[in-house]
């Protein structure tokens, strides 16, 4: 009786489990699709596509750059002329958030969160956020040439991002010069 | 003289021949053409069997590729979760009255988090902490479950939760591992007007906007605070841990938070607890507690600061003198990376006045941190504390804290 006295006081009790009922018809958490990011970043939804194989030079520099061998034997990446679109996972915290990013002439013009899964950190797929990507570039150590201010409490997501815009530059850089090569 | 012609030009040639020379008649020469045809013909089907071959390889290499890229790794691993944090504190501190003296090495906090993804939209999320190493009768530490909810994605900008989790109220009572907040010791603000790490039993719903504002709204078990002993209406005493909790009386939280620029961090806390002590006609009817926090961030540069105050309403607390108790400190740093890691230097200022006499003073700190790498840091500071009133100045301290701590 007590119990049921204490459960009446809490309506939000009974708010929430409507809303969670509701929940099962509620979209998951992506924000962007691969075919609206490409779209935006290179005008067309399906662009042409290239790989570039991590071979273990790039493995090593990839290491360095996210602190953990990068998931994969190679990089799928779009492109149009010096423009190239590249979508990457990196874990924040606990879960992969999925980014697209948008290198030109060796510059990010754009950086969007395309599926976020933490519980915490949702500030980093807002453009008040992602806009500060807009203009980065690598320094001749491979670092990024410009700090990224953080979000408190998302310490690890803010990171991430970070980190997949550094490779994002990376990978341009190492795709232009097996272009050139050929 | 037309007819000598054949003969002057053989004769000439003859001339510009070497004798030792052997020119191979018309038969020998068409046998090795023969020869090098064939060798030609040989090779140019070594060379299309290979082409086939190559051709074959990369189409198998780019069907292995695009299966690899359509296998979602991504949710595979993130299904069931495992991370954590701890911390090693060393405190030497030297009191006016030697018996308060302190020169103690503990493991304060070993922690582990468990999380578990049912689905994109319904998580579950817990924190198991052993503290003080040693767990037990007569021991001096506990394990305490400081976490375990579900937590239910209503809509991209929207979420419920349900279960034991930690309240929307101040700067690190949600995010406390180690790497992220300066001194080897948390701030005593948190500890004694807010009492970090603070978790109750309930239900709550988050919501944010693209504009970077978001809030909380939490209704919950409430306080169950002493009112007479020693401890009386020390908010920290009150904390039931949700362990077979009073639940007469709950309480009610909302925080409104603006995170809309990189680098800063704006939010109000408010709470109503109905009746603080969870026994009616005790002198302690109800409480409010109000927080403010802001911190900016820029290059390496920050600033950060929490203001918090209880307003407690009834006969006894207002007659013990601990129906206001308030709290703040002030935190400048600075954050620099170097070959092996990152640095930082801060100061953080307190004053502190709680219920009990010895939980009313003021602190000044200044420390080291270093990060060799992002979730690992290494921290060294010196601190002093002066109380307020005489009768507790035998506690005044100065001494020194070390300690190690990370998250994964």
């Amino acid at each position: 009786m007590q119990q049921f006295r204490t459960t009446c006081r809490f309506p939000l009790v009974w708010a929430l489990l409507f809303l969670v009922s509701a929940a099962a018809f509620a979209e998951s958490g992506v924000y962007q699709s691969r075919a609206a990011f490409l779209r935006e970043a290179l005008g067309s939804p399906e662009p042409t596509s290239a790989v570039i194989w991590m071979q273990k030079e790039m493995q090593a520099t990839a290491k360095e750059i996210l602190g953990h061998p990068y998931d994969g034997l190679r990089v799928r990446y779009w492109y149009e002329g010096d423009r190239s679109a590249w979508i990457l996972d990196e874990i924040g915290k606990e879960k992969p958030i999925t980014m697209g990013i948008v290198v030109d002439n060796g510059e990010v013009t754009m950086l969007r969160v395309l599926q976020f899964r933490e519980s915490r950190g949702w500030e980093i797929r807002y453009p008040f956020f992602t806009r500060q990507f807009s203009g980065l570039t690598l320094t001749e150590k491979g670092a990024l040439n410009k700090s990224i201010d953080g979000i408190t409490g998302a310490t690890l997501s803010v990171r991430a991002a970070a980190r997949s815009a550094n490779l994002a530059l990376y990978l341009d850089e190492q795709r232009k010069q097996r272009l050139s090569a050929r | 003289m037309r007819t000598l012609t054949p003969y002057l030009a053989f004769a000439a040639l003859l001339s510009a021949t070497p004798l030792y020379a052997q020119t191979p008649d018309i038969d020998e020469i068409w046998a090795v053409v023969q020869r090098q045809q064939q060798e030609i013909v040989q090779l140019k089907q070594h060379l299309a069997k290979a082409d086939l071959q190559l051709a074959e390889a990369r189409l198998e290499i780019d069907a292995t590729g695009n299966y690899l890229e359509t296998v979602d790794t991504s949710t595979a691993r993130a299904a069931t979760t495992i991370g954590g944090y701890g911390e090693l504190h060393y405190n030497n501190l030297d009191a006016e009255d030697s018996a308060q003296d302190l020169d103690e090495i503990d493991f304060h906090r070993f922690v582990l988090f468990f999380g578990h993804e049912f689905s994109d939209r319904v998580n579950f999320f817990s924190e198991l902490e052993l503290e003080h190493s040693l767990a037990g009768d007569g021991q001096p530490g506990e394990v305490e479950l400081e976490q375990a909810y579900l937590d239910f994605k209503l809509t991209d900008s929207l979420s419920a939760k349900t279960g034991l989790f930690l309240l929307p109220v101040g700067t690190l009572n949600e995010t406390h591992e180690p790497p992220t907040f300066y001194g080897v010791e948390r701030n005593s603000v948190e500890n004694v007007i807010i009492p970090s790490t603070w978790w109750e039993a309930g239900a709550a719903l988050n919501g944010h906007f693209a504009n970077g504002l978001s809030w909380d709204l939490a209704a919950h078990s409430g306080l169950a605070m002493p009112v007479s002993g020693g401890s009386a209406f020390r908010v920290r005493s009150g904390r039931q841990k949700v362990a077979e909790a009073l639940a007469s009386d709950p309480a009610y939280t909302l925080r409104v938070r603006y995170s809309g620029v990189p680098g800063l961090d704006l939010a109000a806390s408010y709470q109503y607890q109905s009746d603080p002590s969870q026994l009616a006609g005790d002198g302690l009817d109800s409480g409010q507690l109000f927080a403010f926090n802001a911190s900016y961030t820029t290059g390496p540069f920050a600033l950060k600061g929490l203001y918090a105050r209880w307003n407690f309403d009834g006969v006894a607390v207002e007659m013990a003198g601990a129906d206001t108790q308030t709290g703040w400190y002030i935190e400048p740093s600075y954050r620099f990376s170097a070959a092996n890691g990152d640095w930082g230097i801060y100061a953080r200022h307190e004053d502190i006045d709680g219920a009990r006499l010895q939980d009313r003073y003021r602190q000044a700190e200044v420390g080291l941190n270093y990060w060799p790498l992002d979730n690992v840091v290494l921290k060294i500071d010196v601190r002093q504390r002066d109380h307020a009133f005489a009768s507790e100045a035998g506690r005044d301290f100065t001494g020194f804290d070390v300690g190690m701590g990370y998250q994964f």
